[in-house]
């Protein structure tokens, strides 16, 4: 998701410079950290646990997830100010913007429902039944297939986006959480916490091509728990988030092998690039800081203390 | 008695699902009345419903993974009043199903499980942590959702290890609930190493909102200096007293102050939130360990039929017991049963009422097959064979 708004942006904006924005769930605010100074910036409050964040193709809007406000929250990224309310459901967790720049996927995590709001008449256009606690959401790069991820009903849900709804469910290993549409949207791939693993399925037939695990060494197996993943420039590799494990995991996109892993801070759950993805950008729920990852030579940097609990991030330039 | 029964509905054709076989599993919940002294205080109602508001909690998870796959679930309910004769009961729900959750004394479950009806069935213990239906009296149609009382009492040794508190004294209560509780604590302290330094029998009927403040500090006094009072009253008669009326000021654990617990309402982490919130939505109260139990039963099954697409109990059975198979417990590792006594292994929770203050196995306590099997009977220590 904020691949796709990277590539279209990229472009308009001065090399190199930009913002991390992370929401900080226990704390209702969002940090925005510079990536040219590494440091916090800016503090903006927001609704109540704030979890989801993503940003309008023009970057003059960022949405966030306020859960237990249940609302989507429109904020002004210049000044800070919560410009209005979208209605979003119960319980928001996670959404994704669709590549019309207008409809917003979003998860209900507390309603087994996938709530279809459109950003500019501010109405609820669809609601999707789906399984147990949705979670991950995803959206295809030519906008016809979103996908929803079920924690406790442990499938991926392929939704028709012109007529929103169900054409598939796939089942993947337990507790599913984030879900990316790769390679063109040729492949959709979907972690899942519980079940230690990465399922990679063919968009077309939403066949499963394969699975991916992963060992950190010291780290019991049960303790290795992928949740957010994002993909480096080419979608040659990813940068896989293990939760409890304190690892990120670079996984060969090609051969489904891990190469690496980076330890990070405690409990990493989200991650976000820079403006020319060299340095990625990771959330550690429990040790309440953000590591800034140097992608090439897979090192982590330095942490970047921010509020409690920072869950999700996004870029802007 | 009562009887209820929720139907699924059948939503596949709804959702875009390909014409596929039909699986429909339905399962019974029964639960068999036992009388239970009275306690001090009246400070707990029980709710009637405990258990079945778990089981139907797990019940509409199934029912909503359920009708994406053509596979529907119903949940019959029996909840049997005093002199109800709980063996036809559960002739009645094995002629119908094979599946059956069990809130019942521990000779009951066995009385169940002998039953030739039960001979290829599925019973699920709820209720009881004793550590004998997990050992040397197992069935192989006996699986247990619920930790034995041993689980619960290793977690407590763990953290007492890990917190260097290993001068110990316990209070144990004459139930025989009490008294199976502090024999699981005497040998959880005999595995990590810790002793008791002394022991104390609670036998007084004096009326504790009362005289708490003037008992308990000279019931105390003889016990000397300590680091932790454990205490055994799992009917949470007398211990609630107990706390800050010590003659020493120690910390309190075991069934009263910081207990080790299967499940909590201040357990919110690895996303129990939701779970919390699903049921409290729906039952307006706190989920119990005993709902957790029986959630987790009927989600074990759940889970079973969704990745075997099939309602046969051996298909289920081998399953369940497989490597394979895994339940996302909200206790932030996966599930699994133990293969060689069908107990399920989870971490446990050592929390007070206020907070969760820690989750075993504890960093440190390590194993050679999985850290979960440092909590309660290991396989090297089983007497039980009929699962081999």
């Amino acid at each position: 998701m904020i691949r796709t708004l990277l590539l279209s942006t990229c472009l308009a904006a001065p090399a190199y410079a930009g913002e991390i924005w992370v929401t900080n769930e226990k704390d209702d605010t969002v940090s925005v950290i510079s990536t040219e100074t590494l440091e916090v910036i800016a503090t903006y409050p927001t609704g109540e646990r704030p979890r989801g964040i993503t940003f309008s193709k023009d970057f003059s809007v960022v949405y966030i997830c306020a859960s237990d406000s249940d609302a989507v929250q429109v904020m002004d990224p210049n000044t800070g100010e919560i410009l209005h309310d979208l209605p979003s459901g119960e319980d928001p967790e996670q959404f994704v913007l669709h590549p019309n720049d207008r409809h917003l996927y979003i998860a209900n995590e507390d309603d087994a429902i996938t709530t279809v709001v459109d950003t500019e008449t501010r109405a609820v256009i669809a609601q999707i039944d789906v399984g147990v606690e949705p979670e991950g959401m995803a959206v295809s790069p030519d906008g016809k297939i979103a996908i929803t991820t079920s924690e406790t009903t442990n499938m991926a849900h392929w939704i028709d986006t012109e007529t929103q709804e169900l054409f598939a469910n796939t089942l993947v290993d337990s507790r599913p959480r984030h879900a990316e549409f790769v390679k063109d949207g040729e492949q959709m791939w979907v972690s899942s916490e519980i079940g230690g693993s990465i399922t990679v399925f063919n968009t077309a037939d939403q066949a499963e091509l394969g699975k991916i695990r992963f060992e950190v060494p010291g780290v019991h197996q049960d303790r290795v728990q992928p949740v957010g993943f994002e993909f480096i420039e080419g979608d040659t590799h990813a940068f896989v988030a293990l939760g409890p494990s304190n690892h990120v995991a670079v996984v060969n996109a090609d051969t489904l092998e891990v190469e690496d892993y980076i330890l990070v801070g405690r409990r990493v759950w989200h991650m976000a690039f820079n403006a020319d993805k060299t340095q990625l950008f990771t959330t550690n729920g429990v040790s309440g800081d953000v590591t800034v990852i140097d992608v090439a030579s897979r090192e982590p940097l330095q942490s970047i203390k921010v509020g409690r609990f920072p869950w999700g991030a996004a870029f802007r330039p | 008695m009562k009887n209820f029964t929720q139907y699924s509905v059948l939503f596949c054709t709804c959702f875009g699902m390909s014409a596929q076989a039909d699986v429909a599993l339905d399962v019974t919940y029964l639960s068999v009345f036992e009388a239970q002294p009275p306690t001090l205080s009246n400070l707990d109602a029980e709710p009637d419903d405990i258990g079945v508001a778990g089981a139907l909690t797990g019940l509409d998870d199934n029912i909503t993974t359920g009708r994406f796959l053509g596979h529907n679930y119903a949940l019959n309910v029996v909840q049997l009043d005093d002199g109800d004769d709980a063996i036809a009961a559960a002739k009645t729900a094995l002629a119908a199903s094979p599946y059956l959750i069990l809130d019942a004394p521990p000779a009951m479950l066995l009385a169940i499980a002998d039953l030739p009806e039960a001979a290829d069935a599925i019973l699920f213990n709820t209720s009881s942590g004793d550590l004998d239906l997990r050992d040397s009296a197992c069935r192989a149609n006996l699986l247990h959702t619920l930790p034995s009382d041993k689980m619960r009492t290793d977690a407590l040794a763990q953290f007492f290890l890990t917190r260097r508190w290993d001068d110990l004294v316990m209070i144990t209560g004459t139930h025989p609930q009490d008294v199976t509780y502090a024999e699981a604590m005497r040998s959880s302290l005999i595995k990590f190493g810790l002793e008791l330094s002394g022991e104390k029998t609670w036998e007084f009927d004096a009326d504790m909102r009362r005289a708490a403040s003037q008992e308990i500090p000279l019931f105390t006094q003889d016990l000397g200096d300590y680091d932790v009072m454990i205490l055994a009253d799992e009917l949470h008669d007398f211990g609630r007293y107990v706390l800050y009326n010590t003659w020493e000021a120690r910390p309190v654990a075991g069934s009263e102050g910081l207990t080790a617990v299967t499940w909590s309402p201040v357990i919110e982490q690895w996303g129990a939130a939701q779970l919390q919130s699903r049921f409290e939505d729906k039952n307006a109260r706190d989920m119990t360990s005993q709902d957790y139990a029986a959630w987790a039963a009927i989600r074990t099954l759940g889970e079973a039929v969704t990745r075997t697409n099939a309602a046969d109990s051996a298909t289920l059975r081998d399953y369940i017991l497989s490597p394979e198979f895994e339940l996302a417990g909200f206790k932030g590792r996966p599930l699994t049963f133990r293969s060689w006594n069908g107990q399920l292994r989870q971490p446990i929770a050592i929390a007070h009422p206020r907070a969760l203050v820690a989750q075993a196995p504890l960093d440190g306590f390590l194993h050679q097959v999985n850290e979960l099997d440092t909590l309660g009977l290991d396989q090297p220590e089983s007497n039980c064979e009929v699962f081999q």
